[in-house]
């Protein structure tokens, strides 16, 4: 298992006068932000990205070797546990939500935590527990292209998409294109994400019309699937994992910025902001 | 009149209900298979007591040997979306052993390349997973007929949700102890009744419905 989350300076609750230069940003933002600025020569090396899904196959010639591999297990009476993972991918969605990821951002480390096999009946409980387990782990990315429905879970859901927003965690969430509700790619916290049809992996579009923030390329994607083998997919659960590899990229030159930081870089970088030519 | 004839009488409405119903569901995979020049079309149904989802209509190629087949609610594809609430589209598919339609392939001698998976959602419930297999292989799948299949789940899961209330209103009237059952038993009695009898039958509703006025 990967070490503990780094331990967080203590929070700033109020600015005493003359303190504002101590608010130093170990950032230098340029006058204007550009993809180069952004992940220029990154390959995402050193960021630890999650796939929160339904296993991932170690060893994929899209995927390569993982940092770890857990399963989230539920006993009857809901409570979870958290064990290594021996089954790998139960479906072929979370290889290909790995690959993805692999594709755009080739050295960041890749972390298969499985909420699926439980059961549907425990499947909420899964969710939820494997989410806390992640943040807590201290990934840097979280890929999420599920959601539940369930408004018991709503709450519980928030507060931890809330510590994950505190503690230097991105969650990345699939947005639903369904007529129900459903979290967590709603909390603001998060950074949601849509399909587009262009065939550019790194062309991404900022929505000035939320809940949906940004659409990634969801469409017609070439994907690893299981048994070492492709598929073609199409779906905003694959549109995530690109923003997931993007977060990973500006994450490996920029190590120190927040998700509100990240998810303002994501903005300012958009195709829609600076245009592809960058 | 014995009380089996009288419940099969109260009980045969709410069937007629599910018969209906059933075939609403029929019609939905027929149309989807229709709509996208499918292959084949199913739906899964969640059954909550067993944790399993099971065939409930199927529409097209090796379609009549899979009704009532039942496959775990979390593995597959048919799982995976009934438990993250997405849809997905996958063409191209290699027959892995683990992927979810060689299981339907082994049933039915037939192995599809690729599937549309969506979830049926109502309310907060997954109800089940409405699939369409095999659509031309040259046909690029665009955004539009990913919401036009959407739309489809929705009106699919509106169905699911009538059936589901069907059979748990019939599993109530099959406990025959219940008050439910005894005024169901009650209504078909009353139901049955002509002439006079209906006559005086209903005076006596009219008089009941008197007593309980606030």
């Amino acid at each position: 298992m990967s070490d503990p989350a780094p331990e967080r300076p203590l929070p700033a609750w109020s600015l005493p006068a003359g303190r504002a230069e101590n608010l130093e940003l170990p950032t230098e933002w340029p006058g204007r932000v550009t993809r180069e600025w952004a992940w220029g020569g990154s390959t995402g090396k050193g960021v630890r990205v999650c796939i929160l899904d339904s296993g991932v196959e170690t060893g994929h010639p899209l995927v390569g070797e993982l940092e770890g591999a857990v399963a989230v297990e539920v006993a009857p009476e809901k409570q979870i546990s958290v064990v290594e993972d021996v089954e790998g991918d139960l479906c072929g969605h979370g290889t290909a939500c790995a690959g993805i990821v692999r594709s755009i951002a080739p050295d960041a480390t890749i972390f298969s935590v499985r909420v699926l096999g439980a059961g549907f009946t425990g499947s909420g409980t899964a969710l939820l527990g494997g989410l806390r387990w992640a943040v807590e782990e201290g990934f840097d990315v979280i890929n999420m292209s599920l959601s539940t429905t369930k408004s018991q879970f709503a709450g519980m859901l928030h507060e931890v998409a809330d510590r994950a927003y505190f503690r230097r965690t991105v969650l990345v969430a699939s947005a639903h294109n369904m007529p129900v509700e459903s979290y967590p790619w709603r909390f603001s916290s998060v950074i949601s994400v849509g399909s587009h049809e262009e065939a550019d992996p790194l062309t991404y579009f900022y929505n000035p019309n939320p809940p949906v923030e940004f659409f990634a390329r969801g469409v017609d994607v070439e994907v690893a699937w299981l048994g070492g083998t492709r598929a073609r997919s199409t779906g905003n659960s694959f549109a995530t994992p690109h923003m997931s590899g993007v977060c990973a990229l500006i994450l490996g030159k920029h190590p120190e910025l927040t998700p509100f930081q990240l998810k303002s870089t994501l903005y300012l970088t958009a195709s829609n902001v600076v245009g592809d030519d960058e | 009149m014995n009380d089996t004839d009288l419940r099969a009488a109260v009980a045969a409405g709410v069937l007629g209900a599910e018969v209906a119903h059933r075939q609403l569901l029929q019609a939905t995979v027929e149309v989807a298979r229709a709509i996208f020049a499918a292959k084949a079309s199913t739906i899964f149904l969640y059954d909550e007591a067993t944790d399993e989802l099971v065939f409930e209509a199927s529409s097209g190629e090796g379609s009549a040997e899979l009704l009532g087949h039942r496959i775990p609610s979390s593995t597959g594809i048919a799982g995976w979306t009934l438990v993250t609430r997405q849809p997905l589209v996958l063409t191209d598919v290699s027959a892995d052993p683990r992927w979810g339609g060689q299981e339907i392939a082994e049933r039915t001698g037939y192995a599809p390349k690729g599937l549309m998976s969506v979830p049926l959602l109502h309310e907060e419930e997954s109800v089940g997973v409405l699939q369409v297999l095999d659509r031309p292989q040259d046909d690029r799948f665009s955004l539009e007929e990913m919401e036009l299949l959407g739309l489809f789940a929705n009106q699919a899961a509106i169905s699911i949700d009538l059936l589901r209330k069907a059979r748990a209103a019939k599993s109530v009237l099959d406990d025959g102890s219940t008050d439910i059952a005894a005024l169901a038993r009650l209504a078909a009695n009353l139901d049955a009744l002509e002439g006079p009898r209906r006559q005086a039958a209903s005076e006596l509703l009219s008089s009941l419905e008197t007593l309980f006025k606030d």
